[in-house]
């Protein structure tokens, strides 16, 4: 599938700022399965420097703005090919030992709930650690339903769990949680999400969970849309939870509010428009 | 010789190496001093000793202590009476910490890269990936020379004539540095007819040393003469005092996280002329607070988008970020293997033998012994959160014991060493006191060394903690020739 | 020079030029307090100073009375008057700790010591009994100071951010204290005469410690419009108007010059500089010294502002 993304993200400040600083992990890798063929990240009036491939295969651009300024806005385009891998990531490059995603963070800190679940799940797939993923993937949808605009980004794996629902965040987290809880090495991962005219899937920009499984390497589970992620998904980024994977994370020096919206575009394109 | 041995009071204690005392007479390194010290009479001692004192207080050598009050300035205590080693001593000792320092760095490269030594089994996935200071958002960077940790402080102690180990590595930002140049030219003020007569191996060129070093790692992008800064948190740091002076001693800007900002590709200071580049940054601020864009986002000391810059190869950080998991107590026990498995060679200093209280076998050994144990915390430092069991009551002993049963990883113990002593000036005269060494390796295009280092002795009697947040004190240290 | 650094030393200067002024006006008030003044009373001079300083109303907060036991202390030592000689002596460490690498080692043990001698002295429970004692302290450390840093310092930026703070803040406090005491100027005053006036302008000078200078300079006749003129106009007089914006602009031009180029802080010195020069003291008193001096310290501050925006750039 040739999908084409125009993102823009606009930043508004209600008083000048004196300097932003960004860190923008918003170029898709390529790999199997997904195919850059064209990307390209501006913002009028800032700097974009300090480019590197991080050790999880993510690039990594700086963007900074000198003021005094009120607005940035932060434009993406680009076009990508993708292809359905079920679910598993295959020749993607990256050097970070998948021991480190066991880690837990202040968003993915388990509680006794989690961990009751996660040791069941444990014990009914002794051997099969595909199988527990699966299994685990099918509890965060079912535990944690689905609720468009609950968004708080401050919400963690636990209190998700608690509350019932949320949104995409919210059920990454709770998977996250649950996997390194049953000894599974999860992380969380951003990306953008083609809406087919089913309506089976729900936000544009859109997050979900990697698993690590022996002898098979990192596997996707999107809880929101209960599936793995296929041709339909565009994978932007990782980390070990939402605050670290974040596409954008940012800091401006000056008094006042800031503001953020944006507009989001994924669309179907032709293979023959392209050229 | 007999008689003033006995008049220095050292024929007590046996059960401890004594570094001046052999079998009952002065041992050659230190007849000099202490003919000296005989030669002074006991007024003018008390006269250099006060006026000792005064230098430091004037010159503003202070640490901050930190206690329920907040910050309070405390004077560290200094000691008249050097630490003594010959050259042959010495030279051993140099070749064990360089051989260890380069160890340390393969080490920190191997974990960031293809973790080599957790594939062939040496070291435990969990002990290294897990560990809070191994930072995944370095891995796969390569810092110029591929070193990271540039100054590696390695803190010795002594057991006997030929017996060092080392206590603990130092990869991050070890401290301490600017009280042994400091000791020096106190003591040099204090008895320069010595110091022309013994050959004594300078230090003072410690500051050139460590400026050629941050130089020599500039990184690839910079391409002319580069500019180095010191990172400070700060005047309220307690180690204020050190950053300002070896930023002095070196020629360098001392600045803070407020000095710096990032502009497209790399860093600059705000000068009264405008924005200077700048290409290396010995920081001596952690981690944790070095990019609110990388790590904790409310921190307000560092530099948003630094650790960007540092990855895309437009600023060098000394250290490493990540360099720490080289240094953290639970590494330390393979250490000895680092430098087998590096370098193919035998570690020349040893380990102190060290109970990991995660292992089962070790954690029962360690609840049943912990009145002989020393017991300290995984990521602790400065001697907080330590147990010295031959030294604590039983109701301290309880008390721990309850803190390592509800986290056994967190900590390791090992035996109580007889450490050795060195005559130290105490209210009642001279007394033996318990000491340590702690020398630092520059490491850069080549791996340098001064002769000597930073003694810390342990001014309470029978204390074995030497750290001055915790009642130590200094002494100058000499190297001497056979 | 980094900006941090050379705020430091701006800063480090203005504090202890703020400590000399707050010894001088303690010792004004002290000898006005042993003196009758024309209504018989003793004249309240501990309200007065507390005005020259601009700290009336963080003294009000405090509910205490002006009298000489409660000026003194809160002159002295009070932790929240930012004039007291305490938090001067403290702030000024403070910035000099924070520009350490770029002072000589003399400099630092001078304040140091002088830190560390004060809170000796503060332990000692120095009271309003020795008050006079510590104000001779007060500038005898400003002037090992001022005096270990003109004789060690490179003659470099730093120099020159230095006496920026010196002058700048001088200039403040002389327009302040004549804004005090305007009053006493009046030529009404002039015609009334007596005594008792007579004893307010030398004390005024006093607070400068230029009453000898004035009299060798004016042969010593007191008249407010003479005493005018030599502490606004007299390019001579170390703490007139005239000399302190004298020296602001040369410290500046020697920055421009080092740098290349001249700044907005350039341009607000010659402002300030050139409006003084072009007026006489006839005309200021004739169009209002009270205002005069108002307009005088607004435009001090302004200087303050472009320095900063020119040098210490925050907004970089």
């Amino acid at each position: 599938m040739r999908l084409t993304i125009e993102h823009t993200t606009r930043y508004s400040y209600d008083q000048p700022q004196r300097r932003i600083s960004q860190s923008l992990r918003m170029v898709p890798a390529s790999f199997e399965g997904q195919r850059v063929l064209d990307w390209e990240i501006s913002c009028e009036g800032g700097t974009i420097g300090a480019e590197f491939t991080d050790g999880a295969g993510d690039e990594v651009k700086t963007l900074t703005v000198s003021g005094p300024v009120e607005q940035i806005e932060i434009v993406v385009r680009g076009t990508v090919e993708t292809a359905d891998t079920t679910g598993i990531l295959k020749k993607h490059k990256e050097v970070i030992h998948p021991t480190v995603y066991l880690r837990d963070t202040r968003l993915t800190d388990p509680d006794g709930g989690i961990r009751v679940i996660a040791a069941t799940a444990r014990d009914s797939y002794p051997d099969d650690q595909l199988g527990l993923a699966h299994e685990l993937a099918r509890q965060t949808a079912e535990r944690v339903v689905y609720t468009p605009g609950t968004t708080d980004q401050d919400v963690t794996a636990t209190q998700a769990l608690e509350a019932g629902m949320g949104v995409c965040q919210d059920q990454a987290h709770v998977l996250i949680s649950l996997a390194r809880c049953a000894g599974l090495p999860a992380r969380y991962v951003t990306g953008y999400l083609h809406s087919t005219s089913d309506g089976a899937s729900h936000e544009a920009s859109h997050a979900w969970a990697e698993v690590f499984v022996k002898d098979i390497g990192w596997v996707g589970f999107d809880p929101a849309n209960t599936c793995c992620p296929d041709e339909r998904h565009i994978r932007l980024g990782s980390g070990l939870d939402a605050l670290e994977a974040a596409p954008v994370r940012g800091i401006s020096f000056g008094s006042g509010e800031e503001t953020m919206d944006f507009s989001l575009s994924v669309s179907q394109t032709s293979s023959q428009s392209q050229q | 010789m007999a008689q003033s041995v006995v008049r220095w009071g050292m024929t007590k204690r046996p059960d401890f190496f004594n570094e001046m005392i052999d079998g009952g007479s002065i041992r050659p390194a230190y007849q000099k001093i202490t003919q000296w010290f005989d030669s002074q009479g006991e007024e003018t001692l008390a006269l250099k000793k006060a006026e000792a004192e005064t230098l430091f207080r004037r010159i503003g050598i202070t640490f901050a202590v930190y206690d329920d009050t907040g910050n309070t300035e405390r004077l560290i205590p200094f000691d008249l009476m050097p630490r003594v080693f010959t050259e042959r001593e010495w030279s051993t000792l140099e070749r064990g910490v360089k051989q260890r320092s380069r160890a340390l760095n393969a080490f920190l490269w191997d974990v960031y890269h293809r973790g080599e030594i957790v594939r062939s089994g040496r070291i435990p996935a969990d002990l290294v990936y897990k560990n809070a200071a191994y930072e995944p958002c370095v891995a796969g960077i390569a810092p110029a020379l591929n070193i990271y940790s540039h100054i590696v402080g390695t803190d010795l102690v002594r057991t006997g004539l030929d017996e060092f180990y080392v206590l603990e590595d130092n990869c991050r930002t070890p401290s301490g540095v600017s009280y042994m140049l400091e000791n020096r030219e106190i003591m040099m003020r204090m008895c320069p007819e010595l110091f022309r007569s013994a050959r004594i191996a300078p230090v003072d060129g410690y500051p050139d040393m460590l400026r050629k070093t941050l130089h020599e790692v500039a990184p690839v992008k910079c391409d002319g003469e580069p500019t180095a800064v010191i990172l400070t948190p700060g005047a309220f740091n307690s180690a204020y005092y050190e950053h300002s002076f070896l930023a002095d001693q070196m020629g360098l800007d001392l600045v803070e996280g407020q000095d710096l900002f990032v502009d497209g590709d790399f860093v600059y200071m705000r000068t009264t002329r405008g924005p200077q580049r700048v290409d290396v940054i010995y920081r001596r601020i952690d981690d944790s607070f070095l990019d609110p864009l990388c790590f904790r986002p409310d921190s307000m000391l560092g530099v948003p988008g630094l650790m960007n810059v540092y990855r895309s190869g437009g600023v060098q950080i000394c250290s490493a970020p990540g360099a720490g998991v080289a240094d953290d107590k639970a590494i330390y026990t393979y250490v000895p293997d680092m430098v087998r498995f590096y370098l193919g060679e035998e570690p020349i200093l040893k380990n102190v033998p060290t109970w990991r209280c995660g292992e089962q076998d070790s954690y029962k050994y360690v609840m049943e012994n912990l009145a002989d144990l020393v017991v300290k915390e995984v990521h602790g430092s400065g001697g907080y959160g330590m147990l010295v069991g031959p030294a604590s009551t039983k109701d301290e002993i309880a008390s721990f014991a309850e803190r390592i049963r509800k986290n056994p990883h967190n900590y390791i113990a090992q035996p109580t060493l007889a450490l050795s002593t060195n005559p130290t000036f105490v209210e009642s005269g001279l007394a033996p006191r318990h000491v340590d060494l702690r020398p630092y390796c520059l490491m850069g295009k080549e791996v340098r060394l001064t002769p000597g280092g930073l003694t810390r002795v342990a001014l309470n009697e029978g204390s074995l903690v030497v750290n001055s947040s915790q009642g130590g004190g200094v002494k100058d240290t000499w190297i001497v020739a056979d | 020079m980094l900006s941090r650094t050379a705020e430091s030393l701006y800063w480090t200067s203005r504090y202890i030029e703020r400590a000399e002024t707050t010894a001088r006006l303690l010792e004004v008030a002290y000898r006005m307090s042993l003196t009758p003044n024309s209504s018989g009373g003793h004249a309240n001079e501990w309200a007065s100073i507390l005005a020259a300083a601009g700290v009336t109303a963080t003294f009000a907060e405090t509910g205490q009375e002006p009298d000489a036991e409660n000026v003194t202390k809160f002159m002295l030592f009070d932790d929240l008057n930012p004039s007291s000689i305490k938090n001067c002596i403290r702030s000024a460490r403070e910035n000099v700790r924070s520009a350490r690498p770029a002072l000589t080692s003399e400099v630092w043990e001078t304040l140091n010591g002088g830190y560390l001698q004060f809170n000796e002295l503060e332990n000692g429970r120095a009271s309003a009994r020795e008050l006079l004692p510590m104000c001779d302290w007060t500038k005898s450390q400003a002037a090992a100071v001022r005096g270990s840093f003109e004789s060690t310092q490179l003659r470099n930026e730093g120099y020159d951010f230095f006496n920026l703070g010196y002058y700048i803040e001088r200039a403040d406090n002389t327009a302040r204290l004549l804004d005090v005491k305007y009053y006493v100027l009046l030529p009404t005053i002039d015609m009334v005469g007596g005594g008792v006036d007579q004893y307010q302008w030398s004390t005024l000078l006093r607070a400068v410690s230029a009453r000898r200078a004035y009299h060798w300079t004016y042969s010593g006749d007191y008249s407010p419009e003479k005493i005018a003129h030599f502490l606004i106009l007299n390019p001579s007089t170390p703490r007139s108007l005239l000399h302190c914006t004298e020296m602001i602009d040369f410290h500046l031009s020697r920055l421009a010059r080092a740098s290349g180029s001249r700044s907005l802080a350039n341009r607000q010195a010659m402002t300030v500089y050139g409006n003084l020069v072009e007026t006489d003291i006839r005309s200021i008193v004739s169009d209002g010294l009270h205002e005069f001096l108002t307009d005088f310290i607004a435009e001090i501050r302004k200087l303050d502002e472009a320095v900063n925006r020119s040098y210490l750039f925050w907004g970089q």
